[in-house]
């Protein structure tokens, strides 16, 4: 981490800005998800050290990878949604009740009637379709009926699973459809489709968020969105367009929970909103918007299963599960926020000039120190500003 | 002679790149008003807040009672009893006056809060500035601006403040409020407490005054001057021929002058704000608009740009109207404004500067959604090496650069969507006084390039220098216009003043100017 601070500035520092290329690209790599991500990295590692010690072969064994990668790819869909509108500045907490909703409609008698004419596709379709849908309306209920968008959410939550309750009149709707139960259980080349749609999903998010105009412009409607707005960008269009695409993860999700439990019901998905939010924090993402990566929302998804998998193996309670996954959170967010404040720390203290604040600050605590005089502090809050003058203004 | 109450002396207070206050004397005896004039960026909020303990001075002394002091932190300041009532006032909305009043000192018993105490000595202390009417137990947030200030005033002498400072009082009030927002002020006087009023309105000094200090550039300019008898003029002599020297580019003269204006605003009005707004600014042409704070200059300038919903009149860009309140139309359309409050308004702080620079024109580098990494940290490049960013490294961290080079950011984006017409809200705030003639440059080339630009500045030296044709504003109505080098910044002041001074009258006149006016 510190090396990767290093490098970065450095490059600034000799003003070598072309010799970039290859330099830079090995640096920006360290920088990148890698870097960023270490605490996570850690965190993984000794998981799967303790699993190891504890649960030996039948943890490192192929097969329990597999196992526990099949049991992220459900959650692991919803956070990749999740880490968009979180984000964007938003919250969704609808998730949950929107893959019970989406999984239900999707395999209502009448949706498996048509899918069983047409293609099982049909049931794909309408899950997503129905996901989107609920995310259009927490959009639109947020972005231009200006509520918050955790009581918008909440609401939905509620909405969401009752109304699955009414469609499925609080039965589980098994399916039918033997040609979709075999294309979503199945492998290929050994690796199961879930953790394939799961592999995917994660790679089009990230494709999304870092190299095109959406992602781009979800980072500034999240920094700023006043800014943003002054900047040309639909803001409100935009934060639609959030709520769809966590909806959407939902109804892919909704998909690969009916192939796992070869059911749809109002049950399924509950609590994902907690899960889900948990794995993006602790995934390094801002809670308050405007800075996150779907590499630490990947990470944080795979560590909460792994340790689910270790305790499971070692036949300890779920009860004892959540209580070291509250304690993983805390550990995970504290040890995610001192790296973060070192490198800007060593950002500050090599930057030249520091923001306007910044020099009150450090005049701040010199003055009092001073005692009578008032001249101790002077030295502090000019200095950074005076040694850069020639550079930067 | 009285002794003086607080004595303050040489104070300097450099913030990086800004000497804020270069050499301040302030004395204020008991029992006086002492007036705080100054134009704006002349250092009067930096002095208020080292008295409020705020900032902490680098140098110079101050004293008490004629006892030196230290006010390292507001807490010192006010027990001291020095309470400051700022513009923007520090109340909890959702608290009621009783509990505004004692926060951080509530009336208890053993931990538990006596709101009955409370309401009695609120009521007292609120019976006392002859403002009865305003019930301790009512919430905060839904008293009127006067009444709020008089809650805040109530607040102070519940501490037992024996110096209130007031900054700009007036502004929310009207007539009728500051008449007895004044009575308020000469009770508390008769009873020994001074009061530091700071205020634009020359007639309000003439009335509840007793001396007047003048501040420019930082320093102490004139202290001590009857606040009664100084004529006008010698009062905004002092304030004004800035001692900074700013160079200006030339302008251009021409055939450019002529010709329709490219951009024509009609009539425009903002529900209380401004009304009957009419300008229009031709390509390559720059107009300025100049006006106090609070005069409506930067509604008119973001209610052009759409991000304020105009309710009447029409922006026309080009003779095509712009729908109103709507910013990613007049984005589009090749309109684009750097805000008032560069770090709030403008920039992604902690992003880097090629995606401050590229955010709105995405569009350009991508295919399909696709963003092209490399075509677009060129142009950033381009344009960063075209303006002369420093450090030119478009992977830095904007909250890491000077105000003058975060500035340059903040056009540098607009430069690359090619806008039409540039809306400036205050381009020069937070600048260093080296990189503002290389601001001015930039503004001048653009305007060079065809490009309409409207500024606004509350600097009347700023806009004279930089803009070809003025717009004087007072309290939301344009009160003259002339060509810049018809006014000067001492005529444009006295206009001000009077426009000001007519406050709550009806429609201002529109005077026009020729020749010199000197």
């Amino acid at each position: 981490m510190s090396e990767s601070a290093t490098a970065t500035t450095q490059d600034v520092g000799s003003g070598s800005r072309d010799a970039g290329g290859h330099g830079s690209r090995a640096a920006d790599l360290l920088a990148g998800p890698l870097g960023r991500n270490l605490g996570l990295v850690i965190a993984l590692a000794i998981l799967c050290i303790v699993g190891v010690a504890t649960a030996g072969d039948r943890f490192a064994a192929f097969d329990n990878a597999l196992t526990i990668l099949r049991l992220a790819s459900v959650i692991g869909v919803v956070s990749v949604g999740m880490t968009f509108v979180i984000i964007g500045g938003g919250i969704d907490l609808s998730v949950g009740a929107l893959v019970a909703l989406a999984s239900v409609w999707a395999t209502t008698l009448a949706t498996q009637q048509i899918a069983q004419n047409v293609h099982w596709i049909v049931m794909v379709i309408t899950a997503i379709l129905v996901g989107a849908g609920a995310g259009l309306i927490n959009g639109v209920v947020i972005a231009y009926g200006k509520l918050v968008a955790f009581i918008a959410t909440l609401a939905m939550l509620a909405a969401a699973r009752g109304l699955a309750e009414i469609i499925s009149n609080r039965r589980t709707q098994i399916i039918q459809d033997r040609d979709f139960l075999a294309f979503f259980s199945g492998d290929v080349l050994g690796i199961p489709t879930l953790v394939i749609i799961f592999a995917l999903v994660a790679v089009a998010g990230w494709v999304l968020l870092n190299r095109t105009t959406f992602g781009r412009r979800t980072f500034a409607v999240g920094g700023n969105a006043e800014a943003a707005r002054l900047a040309g960008i639909r803001v409100q269009r935009h934060t639609v367009k959030l709520y769809v695409l966590s909806g959407v993860t939902c109804g892919i999700a909704a998909v690969m929970l009916m192939a796992r439990t070869t059911t749809g019901s109002s049950t399924h998905g509950t609590l994902y909103e907690l899960d889900a939010i948990a794995a993006v924090v602790i995934g390094g993402t801002l809670l308050l918007g405007g800075r996150g990566t779907i590499v630490g929302t990947v990470l944080g998804v795979l560590i909460f299963t792994t340790l689910g998998n270790v305790f499971t193996l070692n036949n300890l309670s779920s009860s004892a599960q959540a209580v070291a996954r509250g304690v993983i959170i805390v550990l995970a967010v504290l040890l995610q926020m001192r790296l973060a404040n070192g490198q800007t720390r060593t950002r500050s203290s090599r930057s030249p000039t520091p923001a306007t604040d910044a020099g009150s600050a450090a005049g701040g605590p010199g003055g009092p120190a001073g005692g009578g005089s008032a001249v101790p502090g002077a030295p502090a809050a000019a200095r950074p500003g005076g040694a850069a003058g020639g550079p930067t203004t | 002679m009285t002794a003086p109450l607080l004595e303050m002396h040489g104070i300097v207070k450099t913030f990086p790149g800004v000497r804020a206050l270069d050499g301040v004397d302030l004395d204020v005896r008991p029992g006086e008003v002492h007036c705080l004039l100054g134009q704006n960026g002349a250092g009067k909020s930096t002095l208020i807040k080292v008295l409020a303990g705020a900032h902490q001075p680098d140098e110079g002394s101050i004293s008490w009672r004629g006892e030196q002091i230290v006010l390292g932190d507001p807490q010192a300041a006010m027990s001291l009893g020095i309470a400051t009532i700022y513009q923007e006032l520090d109340l909890v909305s959702g608290l009621t006056v009783a509990d505004n009043i004692f926060l951080g000192r509530e009336r208890s018993r053993f931990g538990i809060t006596r709101p009955a105490a409370a309401s009695r000595a609120a009521s007292e202390l609120l019976a006392r500035l002859g403002h009865a009417e305003i019930r301790p137990t009512t919430e905060v947030g839904g008293l009127s601006a006067a009444s709020q200030q008089m809650v805040s005033i109530a607040r102070a002498l519940s501490q037992d403040a024996r110096l209130i400072i007031m900054d700009e009082p007036s502004a929310v009030l009207d007539n009728e409020e500051v008449e007895r927002l004044f009575g308020v002020i000469r009770d508390l006087t008769t009873h020994g407490v001074a009061v530091v009023y700071i205020s634009h309105r020359l007639e309000e000094i003439r009335q509840i005054g007793d001396r007047i200090t003048v501040l420019k550039d930082g320093r102490t300019v004139a202290t001590g001057l009857p606040a009664r008898e100084t004529p006008t003029g010698e009062v905004i002599t002092l304030m004004t021929g800035r001692t900074i020297e700013y160079v200006f580019p030339p302008r251009r003269s021409g055939p450019a002058m002529d010709g329709a204006p490219l951009l024509e605003v009609d009539g425009l009005g903002l529900g209380g704000r401004f009304a009957g707004v009419s300008f229009g600014v031709r390509a390559g042409e720059i107009v300025g608009l100049a006006g106090l704070v609070g005069s409506g200059r930067s509604e008119i300038l973001e209610t052009v740009y759409g991000a304020r919903h105009a309710t009447s009149g029409t922006v026309r860009l080009g003779g095509r109207r712009l729908r109103p309140g709507d910013v990613g139309a007049a984005v589009a359309a090749g309109v684009g404004l750097a805000p008032e409050e560069r770090k709030s308004q403008a920039l992604l702080l902690d992003d880097s500067v090629y995606r401050n620079i590229s955010i709105s024109t995405l569009g350009r580098f991508a295919r399909a959604g696709f963003l092209s990494g490399g075509a677009e940290k060129a142009a950033a490049r381009a344009q960063v090496e075209a303006l002369d960013v420093r450090p030119a490294d478009v992977t830095r961290i904007v909250r890491t650069l000077s105000g003058g080079n975060q500035q340059k950011v903040v056009l540098a984006r607009w430069l690359l969507r090619d806008c039409r017409v540039l809306l400036l809200d205050e381009p020069t705030r937070g600048v260093d006084v080296g990189a503002r003639s290389e601001i001015y440059a930039l503004i001048r080339d653009l305007a060079d390039r065809g490009v309409a630009v409207v500024v606004v500045s509350s600097e009347i030296p700023e806009v004279l220098g930089l803009a070809d044709r003025v717009l004087v504003i007072a309290d939301g109505a344009v009160i003259a216009e002339a060509a810049a080098d018809a006014l000067d910044e001492h005529r444009v002041l006295d206009l001000v003043m009077e426009g000001t001074a007519a406050h709550g009258g009806a429609a201002p006149m529109k005077t026009q100017f020729e020749g010199d006016v000197a």
